[in-house]
């Protein structure tokens, strides 16, 4: 008994201690903005992180804005309202799905592969040597990263948007044949700039910032061997896909929660 | 203190401006193993200066604690009579320009070719035009003889190369201290030759101090102006090579002449050898990292 309490305040301190080397490394690197001569380093990760997310997103978007509408037009066409169909796919999309979504597969493609690259970069020594030329690796290697992954995450969850509603368009309009006029004119009814599209697109800012934070610090702090890169690759798309799940409850129920 | 008594080679009286770096009873244990235990020695400014000793004892974590990442528990390092391991992360860091490390794995930016990683350093320190750079950068890699490999990425080439990348790296913004970390593991005896002579003329030409570490007797031996013996925490033996082959204290000659039998025990500590064979399977606790 007194064993398991032992581990148990263990545990409890490490996961304590690696909250504050998080929140340390937060610090030091978010508040360096990029100098114009090192905006290149940022440009650069931007083409890793959002550009090459770029297919994956894409792709996704358009089969899950298919399968909605097609979801949409057999619950509706049995009340005659296959005419709301644009509403609901934009209303949900714009929401819910395409931040959340858009998230979990940024997480996946690009969140694992900066933790891997930073991991591999601790373990080959790269980064003390870094420190050791006098160059802080937070500014060169970790900071680039973060912001590449602030600005990217909500481009391309505008991208998946657009995407995944041209996808519903294909299906709804061109194949199922709801009438076009009848298909934009209710969704321009509905949807508001700021109700819908301004506050999804701030949620997907929050799971930006929660996802390249969780990816770069796993990476920062993994174990450097193999198995430490493995382990730390694994839980950044582990803690990010349930943060980005929880946080999406939270805000929107702080959002729209007028319960 | 040995070190008084050991400036046949070097003629020079060792006083405090001479020295580039100084280190006083420096103590510093991880866990319970203690690595450092008060130990003192100093690198004399303009030389060539060796730490070696048997694996596992601190080698390369004294060169760490002179670049400043690692701090110790108590003792103060002195480069250039300010105290690294309490310097402000912006000091420690133009400090850190005047250093250049080789490390043992090269540690070469994976994502740059050769090229790159030698003009690094350049291009985040100075504002010097690109083609000064890259006359610059042609120079450190002629000097490695490695300018027709300037294209190459760090994974095409061998052990060797990487580490004469590494070390060109190093030497890019002329250091005032040059770190060596076992320079001449893995190297052929061609390149080897070249690596010594490399070391000597960077120390003549240049006025740099070198510190290196490193186990290889006898490269070590041919150009070191002096060599610190360490052993559990502390110097046992400081002096030029030949006078610490008729070192007093019988550790030291064991290390130095290379004799398997002697004070330093080869075995890492472990029971008796009979009863663990003995043993059975499940007795034994094994401790998964």
């Amino acid at each position: 008994m007194p064993d398991l309490l032992l581990r148990l305040g263990h545990r409890a301190l490490n996961r304590m201690a690696s909250l504050g080397r998080a929140s340390m490394l937060w610090v030091a690197s978010v508040f360096w903005l990029p100098k114009p001569a090192d905006l290149y380093l940022v440009v650069r990760q931007i083409h890793n992180v959002g550009v090459l997310s770029l297919i994956i997103v894409m792709l996704s978007a358009f089969s899950i804005g298919a399968v909605l509408a097609l979801q949409f037009y057999t619950q509706l066409a049995r009340f005659g309202a296959q005419d709301a169909v644009g509403v609901g796919l934009a209303v949900v999309l714009l929401r819910e799905l395409g931040p959340v979504i858009t998230a979990l597969l940024f997480a996946g493609r690009a969140g694992s592969a900066i933790t891997a690259e930073i991991g591999l970069m601790k373990s080959t020594e790269q980064l003390t040597s870094m420190e050791m030329m006098g160059v802080d690796p937070l500014r060169r290697v970790v900071a680039p990263r973060l912001w590449a992954g602030f600005i990217s995450l909500p481009l391309l969850t505008a991208i998946f948007n657009v995407v995944a509603i041209y996808g519903g368009v294909v299906v709804g309009i061109e194949w199922l044949g709801i009438e076009r006029g009848a298909f934009w004119s209710g969704m321009t009814d509905v949807v508001e700039i700021w109700e819908d599209i301004g506050k999804g697109m701030l949620k997907s800012v929050f799971f930006a910032v929660v996802v390249t934070w969780i990816a770069v610090y796993q990476g920062y702090d993994t174990y450097p061997s193999a198995e430490g890169i493995g382990l730390a690759t694994t839980r950044t798309v582990v803690y990010s896909s349930v943060m980005i799940l929880a946080l999406d409850f939270l805000l929107t129920l702080s959002m729209y929660g007028d319960f | 203190m040995p070190e008084q008594a050991d400036n046949v080679r070097t003629g020079a009286a060792v006083s405090g401006d001479e020295n580039l770096v100084e280190i006083r009873d420096l103590c510093y244990a991880i866990g319970e193993l203690v690595i450092f235990d008060e130990l003192s020695l100093t690198v004399p400014r303009g030389r060539i200066t060796a730490i070696m000793g048997p694996s596992g004892c601190g080698k390369t974590t004294l060169l760490r604690m002179i670049g400043g990442s690692l701090k110790p528990d108590r003792g103060r390092i002195l480069l250039d009579g300010r105290d690294v391991s309490r310097l402000p992360r912006a000091e420690l860091f133009s400090i850190r320009r005047r250093m250049g490390v080789l490390f043992q794995s090269a540690a070469l930016f994976t994502d740059l070719n050769v090229f790159e990683n030698v003009a690094f350093p350049m291009r985040v320190h100075t504002s010097l035009p690109e083609d000064t750079i890259r006359d610059l950068v042609l120079m450190k890699l002629n000097a490695v003889g490695l300018r027709g490999a300037r294209e190459l990425m760090p994974a095409e080439l061998s052990g060797g190369m990487g580490r004469r990348v590494a070390l060109a790296r190093a030497i890019a913004l002329d250091p005032d201290l040059i770190m060596y970390d076992e320079p001449f593991a893995g190297q052929d005896p061609i390149a080897m030759g070249v690596l010594l002579s490399l070391i000597r003329n960077l120390n003549a030409a240049l006025g740099t101090t070198s510190l290196i570490v490193s186990h290889d007797i006898h490269e070590t031996a041919s150009i070191a102006d002096r060599i610190y013996v360490l052993s559990a925490g502390g110097v046992i033996g400081a002096g030029a090579a030949d006078v610490l082959k008729d070192h007093p204290e019988p550790e030291v000659r064991q290390f130095i002449n290379g004799t398997p039998d002697g004070p330093v025990p080869f075995h890492y500590p472990a029971p008796d050898f009979e009863q663990d064979l003995l043993e059975e399977p499940g007795e034994g606790k094994r401790q998964g990292r």
